[in-house]
């Protein structure tokens, strides 16, 4: 079993079904729907050996390493931990459920559509996988691809620009991170006289305070955008809107946790130092975001948009709980990730329904709609609550220990002497997230499933399909699983992330006590550097 | 039956709710409305035995040993966190466990009747079981996050009943500013368990105060133990509707009237005051925080009772008197007086969940019509509800021998004599005792005595009648069911008393809202009966004990005195109610409007704080939102230099060269083949 390649396979299933598919005729269309999705459905049974994943100290497994262009340290290596482990897990548990919630909404071309959507998943779990900087970066480059597409073929009337906003932000981050790619490759090759792209390699790299301000500047930024965090926000909403349903899902489910998946595995263990001294810049961000994305949530008319800038609150939650360094935190934030793209994903499919049957996504289009559709109805509201964090379901256990370790995180740093609202501050503002969440989606729900029905179309829309179903029932498991058990998830992400917070403590000890601008080019050496140091320490 | 035995029964007691609710959501349309009454109620019953036989299988312990702790699974584990969904029953939640099944139970029982033919039946049973089951885990949950799990759901319940009757918009909004309004209060709470957490490493209130009274040095900081009580007070004034959160209660009335009975009266609404009882020994440390309980309770006491004075909506006379009572019960929190607390919160919910009743078999009777003025002699009609109705009047006015003569007295006592009380609270205290028995004793006049006016009576040559021409309109919108609300009255001929289903929960409540205080006679009463529920609660509050003056320690002679005194106002009150509308005066007498009509208008409008919220928060914040945040910072500020941006890099493009033709598949296909180029030249370098 150790020898057998399967992240390769859990990979490169989906790609292959993708060309697969090309060779069914575009005609057959139910033929490719249900290739699609019996893609989909492999991709997942493939995954769910990873189950078993239970490493001492949260370390790599499944570990496949192939040499690829050995001199330039490029190697086919793949992994996971604690943590990418439910996040390849999140991506091949959507991956059939956004096929089957696509199944009619798709009308031009479905042959290309499910081949971007499978080509997508394969270039999403590559990303998560990787453990080879050029592995990590194509993938994450290929991912601009199919959403490219999903959105400008598939999109709806304003699709084109919503793409080029959504593609020029994204590129613009993926330039500066390329950038600082370069750089770090040189700079271990400075240091250690070899060309190697592997995390493990890159992490050894040493810099000082100030050169891990730029890098965490230029990786942040990248991520940043993918995230959002506030306030390059603002392709979320128009890329959301614009985006088909199936698009809208892998966004909101996947995607946008490839920006904080790139803070754990890059941010943190390269610039820990700057995590540490410059962090609080993010968290604040962070927590402008919650207030920010829920206050526009609240106003927005139209159920998608009201979502996407939902997600910019939560997402907000994530970065936070990843920023305050200590586990509690750390692990609220990783259960969100999988927490958000649950929930939100079932909102993003549940909006989906609604502008099928209806061609409207409009608030002040409805009303009544928990007469006409009271399953429907029931499963919003429920989706909805647990979007808002209500104890029992899925999100309140994240949105719990987010707070928790941020709450932990300023009681350190008022002990260490910050203001109060330097330190309690940044956990009091992020509460009111409770708050906000629960008015923007209680008011969508009283105006579109309450009150009387005031368009005669609406009587005749029928209630949830069989499809409809079976594509909901696995979330609602989730929500309540996730909810109320929560213990085989955090037990098998908690090692990896000690481990991480361990090694990004001693690494930020460890900036500390070089010069802030080792590691830049006036002083490329650790020996030099050192020895500049000595000399002052002498003057 | 043993302590083992028992624990378990914890669990069934706990579960057996949540499988009716389960049941009824899910097959209840299925089944028919037969099945789901079966279901819906006999989980009750069986809950309300199970809650006997656990209280029975305690009483058989030794006092220091009345305690059963059940772990059912480890819930949250990370790191030093570590909670597990584990259940608590010692003799104070063993007082709520009895209320809520037994209370429960009756209004369940009530409920057939009420919402029979209701299409929601199915729909109204599972709510209703699935509020028992959250209410259940809040009072035997272990930990505060067990107990949050529960608050957070009688709250979700709270909001589901209100709008149970969603086709009104009226009813979808008050639900949605129930749980909003308490969503702001749970903001508090997330905050208080988070300052406990770091405080104490622990979240369970035994554990904690255990601590505090053993005096460990636990806490890094003073203020932290005030900032915690007080952050869970917000939680508290959120559920248990007090000021400045209070407004979400009177709104909630929209639902069905066993709901306002069972969850915004009994129940539900006195989470907040279990939650400071439950955490008696933090309160007892935070002194400061106790102050401002005190003070928030005896303001919303007194600013209630005055709204209920001039209301003319029978379900708003009775919230308003709800939030009245509930002050009075966080006056009793204030000054350290817990197991009074405790024991008005009882007493409270026999005789408020009795008035709710009654007045829902009152609002049956009259065609869902609410509006007290077309009431009037149902003393006739509905005998058995004019009576437990008048016990119930009695017991919440503190008439003696009735429970709520004892209870009330108790609060006022200590509301003195405790170190952390004065005079001036128990002045507004009284004032406010006065002020209830008034706006109840009008109830008494507008509905039962007197000749019957009924639905079609003609208002409008009511001498006040242009000043209320307004409220009406606003009363019969709130009528869920005013497509036939008003014509019916005379169609259906007088009114009639309501069937057993309902009549016999009102006669156990107006039974016990009789006897009820004799649980817990205060020991300056004459006859030397023992305090029975004071002595049950002992060892809960044992180590968090609120000194009384000196000066009043066992000053028998003064506590009689007040008694006298509270019984005087009491009657004085009713008195004064038989001078404006006693004998053959009109029952519609507003004294207010008539003598002072600027008082009448300020308390008709409920001191404007609905408006005062709109003007000062809500408004602003959503114009704040559209105009600023959206309009402004997103779709100018940034998106702006987005733009300028992305117009930039096309000019220099176009200066480029002739690649930028505006056709984004171009674009993508140059992507695509660039990075397929990439990956091409390193597999071939790899390969080679």
């Amino acid at each position: 079993m150790n020898d057998f390649p399967i992240l390769s396979v859990v990979i490169l299933l989906p790609l292959v079904g993708a060309l697969a598919l090309l060779a069914i005729p575009s005609a057959k269309e139910t033929a490719i729907k249900v290739a699609a999705l019996v893609v989909a459905c492999l991709g997942f049974v493939v995954s769910l050996p990873l189950v078993s994943y239970a490493e001492k100290k949260g370390r790599f497994a499944f570990v496949e390493k192939v040499d690829w262009v050995p001199d330039l340290g490029i190697t086919w290596h793949l992994g996971i931990d604690g943590i990418s482990l439910w996040l390849v897990l999140l991506t091949t548990f959507l991956g059939p459920i956004i096929v089957l919630g696509a199944w009619s909404a798709v009308s031009k071309q479905p042959k290309a559509f499910f081949f971007w959507l499978l080509a997508l998943q394969t270039f999403m779990l590559g990303t998560f996988c990787a453990r080879n900087l050029a592995v990590f970066y194509v993938f994450w480059e290929l991912m601009l691809v199919p959403m490219f597409f999903l959105i400008g073929i598939w999109g709806g009337s304003e699709r084109v620009y919503a793409t080029v906003k959504f593609v020029l932000y994204t590129a613009v981050g993926s330039l500066i991170m390329l950038a600082a790619v370069f750089y770090l490759y040189w700079l271990h090759h400075e240091q250690f006289g070899s060309w190697s792209l592997e995390f493990a390699a890159l992490y050894k790299v040493k810099t000082g305070l100030s050169v891990q301000g730029w890098l965490l500047l230029a990786f942040g930024l990248a991520f940043a955008i993918k995230v959002p965090l506030w306030p390059l926000h603002t392709w979320l909403p128009d890329a959301h809107v614009q985006a088909p349903t199936a698009g809208s899902v892998v966004l909101a489910g996947v995607l946008l946790k490839m920006g904080t998946y790139g803070f754990l595995r890059l941010g943190l263990p390269i610039c820990p130092g700057a995590v540490e001294e410059w962090g609080w810049v993010v968290m604040l961000l962070a927590v402008i975001g919650i207030i920010y994305g829920a206050l526009v949530a609240m106003v927005q008319p139209d159920m998608k948009k009201l979502v996407a800038y939902s997600s910019v609150s939560h997402m907000g939650y994530i970065v936070l709980g990843i920023f305050v360094l200590n586990r509690q935190g750390a692990a609220g934030g990783i259960l969100q990730m999988i927490n958000h793209g649950i929930s939100t994903g079932a909102l993003f499919l549940l909006v989906g329904v609604i502008y099928e049957r209806t061609h409207t996504r409009r608030i002040w289009d409805f009303g009544g709609l928990a007469k006409i559709m009271p399953v429907y109805a029931a499963l919003f509201v429920l989706v909805a609550l647990s979007s808002a964090g209500l104890p029992g379901t899925n999100g309140f256990v994240g949105e719990f220990l987010t707070l928790l370790g941020a709450f932990q995180w300023g009681h350190m740093a008022h002990e260490g002497g910050a203001h109060w609202l330097f330190s309690y501050g940044f956990v009091i503002l992020a509460a009111t997230g409770l708050v906000l969440g629960a008015v923007y989606l209680l008011w969508m729900i009283e105006r579109v499933f309450f009150g009387p029905v005031l368009q005669d179309r609406l009587r005749k829309l029928p209630d949830l399909n069989l499809r409809e179903l079976t594509v909901f029932a696995p979330l609602v498991v989730m929500i309540f699983w996730m909810g109320l058990f929560p213990e085989p998830f955090i037990a098998k992400m908690e090692p990896t992330v000690e481990e991480l917070l361990l090694d990004v403590e001693r690494a930020a000890d460890k900036t500390a006590e070089v010069h802030p601008w080792l590691g830049s080019p006036a002083m490329p050496t650790p020996e030099s550097a050192l020895a500049d140091l000595g000399e002052e320490v002498a003057r | 039956m043993d302590a083992h035995t028992g624990v378990w029964l914890l669990g069934v007691v706990l579960l057996l709710p949540l499988v009716g609710a389960v049941f009824n959501g899910l097959f209840g349309k299925l089944v028919g409305d037969r099945a789901v009454t079966v279901v819906g109620v006999g989980v009750l019953l069986a809950a309300a035995v199970l809650s006997w036989i656990l209280f029975g299988s305690m009483l058989a312990l030794p006092a220091d040993e009345r305690a059963l702790q059940l772990s059912i699974f480890p819930w949250i584990h990370v790191g030093f966190f570590q909670i597990d969904f584990s259940l608590w029953l010692d003799p104070l939640s063993a007082v709520m466990l009895l209320v809520v099944t037994n209370v429960g139970f009756l209004i369940h029982l009530y409920s057939v009747g009420y919402m029979k033919g209701d299409p929601g039946y199915y729909r109204y049973f599972a709510y209703l079981n699935l509020f028992i089951f959250s209410m259940l885990a809040l009072v035997l949950g272990e930990n505060l996050l067990v107990l949050f799990l529960g608050w957070e759901g009688v709250g979700l319940c709270s909001y589901l009943l209100i709008g149970f009757w969603f086709e009104d918009r009226d009813n979808a909004k008050a639900g949605k500013k129930a749980f909003v309004v308490n969503r702001i209060g749970d903001f508090g709470f997330v905050l208080g368990m988070l300052l406990l957490w770091v405080d104490f490493g622990t979240l369970e209130p035994v554990e904690i105060n255990h601590m505090i009274g053993a005096g460990e040095p636990v806490s890094v900081h003073p203020w932290m133990l005030e900032a915690a009580a007080l952050a869970l007070f917000l939680g508290a004034c959120g559920k248990s509707a007090q000021i400045p959160l209070f407004v979400w209660l009177p709104d909630a009335m929209a639902g069905p009237t066993p709901v306002s009975a069972l969850i915004h009266a009994a129940t539900m609404v006195t989470a907040g005051v279990y939650m400071i009882a439950r955490l008696n020994g933090l309160f007892f440390e935070a002194e400061f925080a106790s102050h401002v309980v005190l003070v928030v309770g005896a303001a919303t006491a007194l600013l209630a009772a005055t709204i209920g004075l001039v209301q003319n909506d029978i379900k708003k006379v009775l919230a308003y008197s709800t939030v009245s009572q509930l002050g009075f019960m966080f006056v009793a929190m204030g000054v350290g007086a817990w197991g009074v607390g405790v024991f008005h919160l009882m007493t409270h919910a026999f005789f408020k969940a009795c008035l709710f009743l009654g007045s829902g078999s009152v609002i049956l009777a009259m065609h869902h019509q609410q509006d007290m003025r077309f009431y009037g002699g149902l003393r006739k009609y509905m005998p058995i509800t004019h009576w437990t109705f008048l016990f119930a009047t009695l017991a919440i006015a503190g008439i003696l021998p009735f429970a709520g003569f004892f209870s009330k007295d108790e609060i006022l006592w200590y509301s003195l004599a405790s170190e952390r009380g004065g005079w001036v609270v128990y002045a507004v205290v009284l004032a406010a005792a006065f002020c209830t028995a008034f706006y109840m004793l009008r109830i008494m006049w507008m509905t039962f005595w007197g000749e019957h006016r009924g639905v079609g009576s003609d208002l409008g040559g009511n001498e006040h009648g242009h000043d209320h021409d307004h409220e009406v309109e606003v009363e019969v919108d709130h009528d869920h069911d005013h497509d036939h609300g008003h014509g019916h009255g005379h169609g259906h001929g007088p009114p009639k008393e309501s069937p057993w289903t309902m009549t016999v929960p009102l006669v156990v409540l107006g039974v016990l809202s009789l006897v009820g205080g004799f649980l817990g006679v205060p020991e300056a009463f004459p006859g030397g009966l023992p305090n029975l529920l004071h002595d049950w609660l002992h060892p809960v509050f044992a180590g968090a004990d609120v000194h009384v003056k000196p000066a009043m320690y066992h000053n028998v002679g003064l506590e009689r005195g007040l008694m006298v005194v509270s019984l005087a106002v009491a009657f004085g009150s009713i008195g004064l109610t038989w001078l404006i509308w006693g004998g053959g005066r009109d029952k519609l007498r507003d004294v207010f409007a008539e003598k002072a009509p600027p008082v009448h208008k300020l308390l008709w409008n409920k001191w404007y704080v609905d408006e005062l919220y709109e003007l000062v928060l809500i408004g602003p914040l959503v114009r704040f939102s559209r105009e600023v945040l959206w309009r402004i910072i997103d779709e100018v500020i940034i998106d702006g230099a987005v733009n300028f941006v992305a117009g930039f890099l096309k000019q220099v493009a176009d200066k480029a060269g002739r690649l930028q033709n505006g056709d984004v598949g171009n674009y993508a296909t140059v992507m695509v083949g660039g990075l397929l180029f990439i990956v091409l030249v390193l597999a071939g370098y790899g390969l080679w």
